[in-house]
Order: C-alpha cells, then sequence, then structure tokens
C-alpha cells in the first residue's frame, strides 16, 4: 500500500492456499481462523432468519381476516413471541457483528486473527448451546409472553416453557460478551503499523462502538434474565407484587439493556453502508471524523434513553421528560450520519451495482425509521401509539428497513471476498429492489393503522383495519420472495459462479489486498498503511496522495 | 369514523393537541423525506459514472463547517419539536380538581368500574360529557394497559399499585376501550366501551344502577374490617377520617397531600406508603383483605364523614 | 506450515501484543461488574420501597459467617497480592507458597459458605410456605440473597480453577515467558470477587444491626 491503492496482489501471495482449503467438519467446528468462525455465524444466523421469517409469514396469514383462522389465540401468541426472540437474538445482534465483524475485522486493520482466537470459536459454541435451549423451547411448545418477558406475566402467569427461552438468551449473551471482548482487544492492540485510529474504515469504527455497548449492556440482560429464570425454577419472589416487589423493575433493567441493543443492531448496519457507499460512489466519506463521533456519541446517550419505552408504564412524568429530552438529542448524530452519506454522493462517479442499491435503501428506509422515531420521542404522541403498530412500522424501519437491507448489501459486497465466487449481479439487483418496495408495501400501512389505533399483539382485531392488514400480508409475500431469491442466486455462485478478483470492486481497504479468498493467515507481509480510507480520489489523479481532508 | 382511513375521532380536550403535533410531524418528516430523497436522486442521477459533472475536490475547510452547521440546525430543531412536545403534555400533568373518581381494576380479561354512585359495570363506562374524569386503576393479576384511541390517552394498569390517568370526553357517543399491554391468550378480546352521555343523563345513569346505601355499607364493613379500634375517635393511634376527604394531609418526610379518593385507596390497600405525620407506620395492609367492593364502600363512607362528626 | 504463516508469526511476537491480555481481562471485568450492577439495582429499588422488612431481615442473615468469610477473602487477595508481588522480584518460591494460600482461603470460603447455607435452610430461610418472618417483603431480601450469594460463589468456583491453573503452571521446573501475564490477569479476576464480595457483605450482613 505505498503507492496508489488499486495495485494488484503480489503473486507470491495468490498461491497460499485459501482459509477453506481444508474440508474435514472437526477442521469447521474447531476451527480458530476468524474468517471460519465468521461462516459458521452466517450458518447459524441463516438458519434463525428463516426460522423468525416462517414466524412471522404465519403471523402475516392470520391477520389477513379480522378472526382468528386457523391459529388459536396462544398459538398466535406463541408466534410473535418466537419472532421477537430468534429475530433479535439469534438473528439482528449477532448478525453483522458476527458474521462480517469477525470476517473483516482482523483484515481491516492488518492483523492475522482477532486478539483470543480460542474465545472466538467458544463464543460460536456458547451461541450454538443457547441457541438450543430455544429451540428446545419451541420443540416442547413455545413461549408466551412477547420477547419483552414482561413480569409479573413471565414470572407468575405465562404457563409456557419461559425457562428454557431465558437460559438461551441468557447462554447467547456469553456470546455476545465475548465477542465483544474479543473485537475491542483486537482493535486496540492488533492495528498494523500505520493504521492510526483516525485511518480506520468506518465499519470497524461501528463495530468498536457496537463491542463497548455489547461488553456494557448485555450483562443487564443477563441479570435481568437470571432473576426471572430463579423465580420462574426456585421460586424466589423478585418481581412478585404479592411480596412488594415492583413491576416495574424488570421493565427498567430490560429496557436498560434492550435499548442499547438497537443500537447493536444499527451500528454495524452504519459501518457496512459507510463502506459500500464510499466504493461506489468512488469518493471519500462526507465528515469522516463526525461519522466516528456520530457513533460513539450514538453509543453513549444510547444507555440513557431507556425510559422512553416507558412512558405510558407508570413512571413519573419528570422522568419522561428527560428520556424524551434524551432521545431528541440521540437522535441528532443519527440524522447528521444520514446527511454524510448523502452528501458522499455529491461529485461521486456512481454505480448502481447491487450492494449499492442495498445501501440506498438502507439510508431511505433508515430516514423513515429515524423521523418516526421522533414522533414516539414527544410524549403526547407517544401515549397515544406506543404499543400500536405504529410502534411496531417504526422499529421494523430502523431493524428490517435499517439493518436487514445494511447485512444483505455487506453480504452481496463482501461475498466474492468470503467465497472467491461472483454471483449474477441481474439476479442480485432485482433482489434489493424486491426487497425495497416489498418492505414499504408491508410496513408504510401499519404506521397508518397505527395511529388509528391498532394495538400490536392483536390476533383478534377491529375489522376497519382489515384492509390495511391485507396490504400488510400481500407486501410481506413479496418480501418472503426476495428474502428467498439470494438463497438460489448466491447458492448457485458457490458453485458455478465466475472466479473473483482479488479486488472486483476496486474498493481501497486492506481486505482488498489479499487474495479472494482469502489464505489463512489474511496477508504475507503486514500490511503498512500510510493514508486515511477511502483513497480513491487517486483513481482519478494519481499523483493526488495527500492525506485525504477528514473534517478536523 | 371513515372505513378506508379509520382515524378515530377527537372525542376528548387532550386528543385535538395530540393529532396538531402528530398531523405538523408529518409535515415536517415529509419536507425532510423530499428534500434528502431528493438529494439522493439528483446526485444519484448527476454523478452517475460517465456524466460530465465537474467532480474537483472541496476545499478543505468545507466539510468542517457544513458539519458543524447542520448539526447546529438539526440540534435546534430536535430541541424546539421537544420543548413544543414536552409543553404540550405539561399542562397534563397536574390532575384536574373536581373530577369524577371512578375505580378501574383490570384482570385477565376484563375491566370492572365503579362509580362514586356505587354503580358497577363491566366492559362498559359511562362518562358525562365535558366534566373531568380521574381514573383510579389497579390490576389483579398481570400489567394491562387502559387504551382509548378516541381519547389518545393510555395508561399501563399495575398489579398491586394504584395508578391514574385523567381526561375530559367532549364529545357524545360510544368510543372502544382495548387493552394496550400484553396480557396473555385473551389479551385482543379484553376491550370494552366508553359511552359518553350528558352530564344530566349520567346523573340519571347514576341514580339508576347505584347504591345509595354504599357509605352506610361502608360503615358496616368499617365495623366488620375492624378499622373502628383505631380510627375511632379517641384512639390516638391513627388519624381522624372526620372531614379528612379534601383535606390537605401533612405526610412523615414532610411531605403533603390532598386526600382524594387515590389517597384513600393507597391507605388502605397500601398504608406504608403515606405515613401521616406524626403517627406510626402500623396499620397492617388491607390487601387481599378488603374486596375491591369494600374498598370502594370505605372510601364512600369516608367521603361521607363531616369534620366534628364520628370517627 | 506455509512459508507465510512464519513470517507472519514473527513479526506477530512483539512484546506489546502481550498486553491484550490483561487489556482483554479488564474490558471483561466492566461486564462482570455490570452483571452485578442489574442485581444491586433489584436490592436497592426494593429496599427502597421495603426499607423495614430489609432491615428485619438482615438480622437472620448469619453476621457470624458472613464477618468470618469476608475477613477470609480479603486474606486470600492479600496472598495473592504477594503472588504478583514475589513474580515481580522472581522469587518463584514466594509466588508458589502465595498460590498455596489463595486457594487455600478460596476453599476455606467456600466452605464456610456450606456451612452458612446449611444453617440457612435448617432455619427455613428460603421463600416459600416455611419462611419464618410475617413480612413478605423479607422473603425478596433472602431472594436476593440467595441469587446474589450463589452468583458469587460460582464466580468464586471458577476463580478457583484460575488460580490453580496458574498454581499447576508455577510449580513446573522452567516458567513460560508470559507467566507474569498469566498471573496477573488472573490475580485481577480474583481481585474481582473479593471486589464484589466487598459490595455484598454489608448489603446482607450488615443491614438492620445498627438499631
Amino acid at each position: 500500500m505505498t503507492d496508489i491503492p488499486f495495485d494488484a496482489v503480489p503473486e507470491r501471495l495468490s498461491s497460499e492456499p485459501s482459509y477453506l482449503e481444508e474440508h474435514t467438519i472437526t477442521s469447521w467446528l474447531f476451527t480458530k481462523d476468524h474468517k471460519r468462525i465468521g461462516i459458521l455465524f452466517a450458518t447459524s444466523i441463516t438458519f434463525f432468519f428463516f426460522i423468525g421469517g416462517a414466524a412471522a409469514t404465519l403471523m402475516r396469514l392470520e391477520l389477513v381476516t379480522p378472526y382468528a383462522n386457523f391459529l388459536s389465540p396462544d398459538e398466535y401468541n406463541r408466534l410473535f413471541t418466537l419472532h421477537g426472540i430468534v429475530m433479535v437474538w439469534f438473528f439482528l445482534i449477532p448478525s453483522i457483528p458476527t458474521v462480517m465483524g469477525n470476517f473483516l475485522i482482523p483484515m481491516m486493520i492488518g492483523a492475522r486473527d482477532v486478539a483470543f482466537p480460542r474465545l472466538n470459536i467458544l463464543s460460536w459454541w456458547v451461541f450454538t448451546i443457547g441457541a438450543s435451549f430455544t429451540v428446545y423451547s419451541l420443540i416442547a411448545g413455545g413461549v408466551d409472553t412477547g420477547w419483552t418477558f414482561y413480569t409479573p406475566f413471565s414470572t407468575m402467569f405465562s404457563n409456557s416453557h419461559v425457562f428454557a427461552a431465558a437460559a438461551g438468551v441468557f447462554i447467547t449473551g456469553f456470546s455476545t460478551i465475548a465477542t465483544g471482548v474479543n473485537f475491542i482487544t483486537t482493535i486496540h492492540t492488533g492495528r498494523t503499523e500505520g493504521m492510526t485510529w483516525f485511518r480506520l474504515p468506518l465499519f470497524v469504527w461501528a463495530i468498536y462502538a457496537v463491542s463497548v455497548v455489547m461488553v456494557l449492556a448485555t450483562p443487564v440482560l443477563a441479570s435481568a434474565l437470571l432473576m426471572i429464570m430463579c423465580e420462574r425454577m426456585l421460586h424466589l419472589p423478585i418481581f412478585n407484587p404479592d411480596t412488594g416487589g415492583d413491576p416495574l423493575l424488570f421493565q427498567h433493567i430490560f429496557w436498560f439493556y434492550s435499548h442499547p441493543a438497537v443500537y447493536i443492531m444499527v451500528l454495524p448496519a452504519m459501518g457496512v453502508v459507510s463502506e459500500i457507499i464510499a466504493c461506489f460512489a468512488r469518493r471519500t466519506i462526507f465528515g469522516y471524523r463526525f461519522m466516528v463521533y456520530a457513533m460513539i456519541g450514538i453509543a453513549a446517550i444510547g444507555f440513557f434513553v431507556w425510559g422512553h419505552h416507558m412512558f405510558v408504564a407508570g413512571q413519573s412524568n419528570y422522568a419522561s421528560l428527560v428520556f424524551s429530552f434524551l432521545s431528541f438529542i440521540v437522535a441528532v448524530p443519527s440524522a447528521i450520519k444520514v446527511f454524510n452519506w448523502t452528501a458522499s454522493l455529491y461529485r461521486g462517479r456512481i454505480t448502481f451495482e447491487a450492494p449499492m442499491l442495498y445501501a440506498l435503501g438502507f439510508v431511505g428506509l433508515f430516514t423513515i425509521g429515524g423521523l418516526t422515531g421522533l414522533f414516539v420521542a414527544m410524549i403526547p404522541i407517544d401515549v397515544h401509539v406506543t404499543d400500536t403498530y405504529f410502534v411496531i412500522a417504526h422499529f421494523h424501519y430502523i431493524m428490517v428497513g435499517g439493518s436487514v437491507s445494511a447485512f444483505f448489501g455487506g453480504l452481496h459486497y463482501w461475498w466474492p471476498k468470503a467465497t472467491g465466487r461472483l454471483y449474477h449481479e441481474g439476479a442480485a439487483r432485482l433482489a434489493a429492489i424486491m426487497m425495497f418496495f416489498g418492505f414499504n408495501f408491508t410496513f408504510f400501512p401499519q404506521f397508518i393503522m397505527g395511529y388509528a389505533g391498532m394495538p400490536r399483539r392483536y390476533e383478534i382485531y377491529p375489522p376497519v383495519f382489515q384492509i390495511w392488514h391485507v396490504l400488510s400480508s400481500a407486501g410481506a409475500s413479496v418480501l418472503a420472495v426476495a428474502y428467498f431469491m439470494p438463497l438460489f442466486y448466491l447458492g448457485w455462485s458457490l458453485f458455478y459462479g465466475e472466479r473473483s478478483p482479488p479486488n472486483p470492486w476496486r474498493a481501497t481497504g486492506l481486505e482488498w489486498k489479499t487474495p479472494s479468498p482469502p489464505p489463512k493467515e489474511n496477508f504475507l507481509v503486514p500490511p503498512r498503511v500510510e493514508h486515511g480510507p477511502y483513497f480513491y480520489h487517486a483513481e482519478q489523479d494519481p499523483g493526488d496522495l495527500t492525506e485525504i481532508d477528514t473534517g478536523r | 369514523m371513515n372505513q378506508l382511513f379509520p382515524f378515530p375521532p377527537e372525542a376528548s380536550l387532550e386528543s385535538r393537541g395530540v393529532d396538531m403535533l402528530y398531523f405538523a410531524m408529518v409535515g415536517v418528516s415529509f419536507l425532510i423525506i423530499v428534500i434528502v430523497f431528493g438529494l439522493i436522486v439528483i446526485f444519484a442521477w448527476r454523478y452517475r459514472a460517465g456524466s460530465a459533472a465537474l467532480r474537483t475536490r472541496l476545499p478543505a475547510f468545507f466539510s468542517r463547517e457544513v458539519e458543524i452547521g447542520w448539526t447546529l440546525a438539526t440540534l435546534l430543531a430536535f430541541l424546539g419539536i421537544f420543548a413544543w412536545a414536552a409543553g404540550a403534555r405539561q399542562v397534563h400533568f397536574a390532575p384536574p380538581e373536581n373530577a369524577l373518581n371512578i375505580r378501574v381494576v383490570a384482570k385477565q380479561w376484563m375491566w370492572k368500574f365503579e362509580h362514586p354512585s356505587g354503580a358497577r359495570e363491566i366492559d362498559a363506562l359511562h362518562l358525562p360529557m365535558g366534566v373531568p374524569v380521574r381514573l383510579n386503576m389497579t390490576s389483579q393479576d398481570v400489567i394491562h394497559s387502559f387504551y382509548v384511541p378516541a381519547f389518545r390517552e393510555k395508561q399501563d394498569v399495575l398489579p398491586d399499585r394504584i395508578v391514574t390517568l385523567w381526561f375530559t370526553p367532549t364529545e357524545l357517543g360510544t368510543f372502544p376501550i382495548r387493552c394496550a399491554e400484553y396480557c396473555g391468550t385473551d389479551h385482543s378480546l379484553m376491550d370494552g366501551e366508553v359511552v359518553v352521555v350528558t352530564p344530566a343523563e349520567y346523573a340519571r345513569w347514576s341514580e339508576r344502577n347505584g347504591d345509595r346505601g354504599l357509605p352506610a355499607s361502608g360503615a358496616q364493613r368499617f365495623a366488620a374490617l375492624g378499622c373502628a379500634a383505631c380510627h375511632a375517635a379517641r384512639s390516638g393511634i391513627a388519624p381522624r377520617l372526620a372531614g379528612l376527604f379534601g383535606s390537605r394531609v401533612r405526610l412523615e418526610g414532610n411531605r403533603t397531600v390532598v386526600a382524594d379518593d387515590a389517597y384513600l385507596e393507597r391507605s388502605i390497600l397500601d398504608p406504608r406508603a403515606d405515613i401521616a405525620k406524626g403517627y406510626l407506620p402500623v396499620m397492617p395492609s388491607y390487601r387481599g383483605v378488603a374486596s375491591s367492593e369494600d374498598v370502594s364502600a370505605l372510601i364512600a363512607y369516608i367521603k361521607s364523614l363531616r369534620a366534628g362528626g364520628k370517627p | 506450515m506455509s512459508g507465510a504463516s512464519f513470517i507472519t508469526k514473527e513479526s506477530w511476537s512483539d512484546p506489546e501484543q502481550e498486553f491484550r491480555a490483561s487489556f482483554g481481562m479488564w474490558v471483561f471485568l466492566s461486564t462482570e461488574l455490570l452483571f452485578f450492577g442489574g442485581l444491586f439495582l433489584a436490592y436497592a429499588e426494593l429496599r427502597s420501597q421495603n426499607y423495614e422488612a430489609f432491615a428485619e431481615a438482615g438480622k437472620h442473615a448469619s453476621f457470624f459467617y458472613g464477618t468470618l468469610n469476608t475477613f477470609i477473602l480479603m486474606t486470600s487477595s492479600f496472598a495473592i497480592a504477594i503472588a504478583v508481588g514475589a513474580q515481580e522480584r522472581t522469587d518463584i518460591k514466594l509466588v508458589r507458597f502465595a498460590l498455596v494460600a489463595t486457594l487455600v482461603f478460596g476453599f476455606g470460603f467456600l466452605i464456610v459458605k456450606g456451612l452458612e447455607y446449611h444453617e440457612d435452610i435448617e432455619e427455613h430461610l428460603i421463600p416459600g410456605a416455611e419462611f419464618p418472618s410475617g413480612m413478605p417483603a423479607a422473603q425478596m431480601f433472602f431472594a436476593l440473597y440467595w441469587v446474589m450469594t450463589g452468583l458469587h460463589a460460582l464466580h468464586l468456583t471458577v476463580g478457583l480453577g484460575v488460580v490453580g491453573r496458574v498454581w499447576l503452571i508455577a510449580r513446573r521446573a522452567e516458567l513460560p515467558e508470559n507467566f507474569h501475564r498469566t498471573l496477573e490477569v488472573s490475580a485481577l479476576y480474583w481481585h474481582l470477587i473479593d471486589v464484589i464480595w466487598v459490595m455484598l457483605y454489608p448489603i446482607f450482613y450488615l443491614v438492620g444491626r445498627s438499631t
């Protein structure tokens, strides 16, 4: 990386065996290679994505009519609980950090592996053990508490497999923590020569910020779940109102984790999108430093806004005011990021490959999700719309429109790097466009229903809302088809796809300076870094090697 | 109600303000979405690969100035919206005086309402139009949430606690009540309706369904539950109840509180929450001892005691 | 092993990289603090609402065993601190002795804890029908007592494994190069267990004893 950043990979390195070379099962299950662990996580979360998606499909089918058709109320309640638990803890939270973070962080900072490779594979094993508890609770008959496990319903009234589900989430939490500890230490101690903090790609910054949130928030969820498990299994009264327990205590502890958890889901997505937009606009990210500050700001302030989930829960009015205020403050850095992505397109040289379509889709949907976030940060509006479909639509815009779009964007962007194969570009673009429209089709009607007073978690609903539910379900079927498409054309590319060159997108970044798929040790010699990320202007003007303006 | 856009009517004093805020925010959001999407589309077109647009580098200072500019602008705009929303809510902080107090008991999966007149109803709530109403709500099992979309009001109902919600109905008619906090199997069927009638009609309705003997029945229960032992006129163990209702009570910890319906109910069910100044916390909780009907009757009885009266 | 990995391995044995083990441990300790933090929050909140019941229940907790265990655990922390200090002076005999002392005190803590739990069970201090106190909220005190002290004992058991491993390494004739890091990281974890106990001791054994 001493001259212009698009030079070819050294010949000698190309002859190294790739990380995919060994084919035994144990070489996968007990690997210590961060790239293989990323692939292991990818298979696990793909499995859970389709389980959660199947639950959503059944719910949307049931909701086509206002009456109970083929599901009993108890079955419906188990389905939305399953959808929430699986999608939040077994897909969204691990998705980008454990798959792309594991695969890319060491390569992006020029390291051979993460700081603690053994802890890394342990993290996948712990995830698998936790997941099997949850799968058990599903097979055994499901859980009907909602993914929020509110007490005293979950501790005293629910007659379902709360313990197994909570244990599954509790155990999986340790996997998240292990991953977070690993990434923080890796980014602190593993950066190659010349890779200063402000030369890190924004994806690395995003994973760093999210790891801090993981390490500090997840144990609080663990303590809440531990108390629920003790109360259910050992009958220790902690949240029991009859002995003087506080029904709101659990909610405070739970949301102290679960609001930052929203940022665990969306911060890595922001990192992925920054990489993609810079690459396909052939331009540096506008305001790089401000993007970094914005992510740190979101991670930090995100810890102090949990009370906005509880405006009608019975907390003090004055507490609500403070939480409302802080929620507006935490929205500022998110808005800045949207402006910066848009401005990064200015004077670019833009092409529209599939990853870019996903990234632009992310910016649009995240903007709508963020703006409706302002609605629910306003106490008078939130009192009306909380626990209605308005909130459902809002957070799906952030998590599905935002995080899942970014996940697919990143998947397509780094697919040639991870597999060494190219996919069918036309099919990928079609899937991206279908996901965007299918998504809006599914969730925009829910804003309208929500403001009209359609409460969430209702199987049987007032018939006036039927037209909107039908629209939403129709959109969901488009979305379902779109989500299946990558399974086929990416699967096809694995075996029959054209071989990928080391840097098919002509992107900057150290992960592209090594063959696709990369060799076991990533680099032949630890690379040296001499300038900031996103050095795309050198492409037009090879003489221009000045440090890129990072907005100091 | 429009079939295609089933927006609930604005049927309370509070609902108009909520809708104003909401539609103003819809306008603001629409504007921002047009700007952001518009810029993305314009840039995507103008700077597509191969177009002849100018692409020289921006001056070094540019990024920093722009960043600080739009950060401050966003911050100020958001603070403005916060101040507006907070101001709109703040008028709702203090409960209205002379409100009609109604006790609400939620349980899986029904709503029970008890009026001051002693009238009781299930899954239906008669209210007079134009009169501030205060609901003193508690749950007997899990958390529920009392939600009337037409009033734009919602409040979670907690087990073993009394939470209050107040509003003023302004339209005659029938409006659905829904449970908004997931509460188990029949959560989606835990509904009811608010029937808003004219004050005169409400008075007649209360007359017809009420229980004139409620204070008297309260007096009997007062004796039967053993309250009189401590709350007798000269006992000195417990505060006198005559003239208590509506007065300001000094509490331990130098707080004062107005003895309203919610205070009386809390003092019966959770006596240690508010200890009257100068008394020891010796009263046991009557939760589970006094039934919901007992509590209504006791409150009616205490309200009927005038200053200088017997206990 | 291929030529490439040989070269990269070389460039990684940078002395600065050894720093990562203790760095990672510090990050992990912040997680542990927040894990217990949620439980401490629950205690604080419930106690503020059930003040008298907690004071009443606190009188049932065994002051003698709690205080004895505080002494034992503080001493064990002192012992492992001596081990770290002796390692810096390369006094390996003292390191071994201090590690054994740490282990002995650690096991001692668990034994005393077991005696205390036995006594608690005999007094039916387990929330449920046979719970002796008339105040229902006292059961919450003991619910948290069992959860928090149990979780602490679990941590201590893990800590014994960690320190035991260091001791096994220290018994070798030739110490590995990074032994001081291993010892330091293990000592950090052991001190955390001590710190958490120091916070548990007043809230369970001293509460309700002033009056």
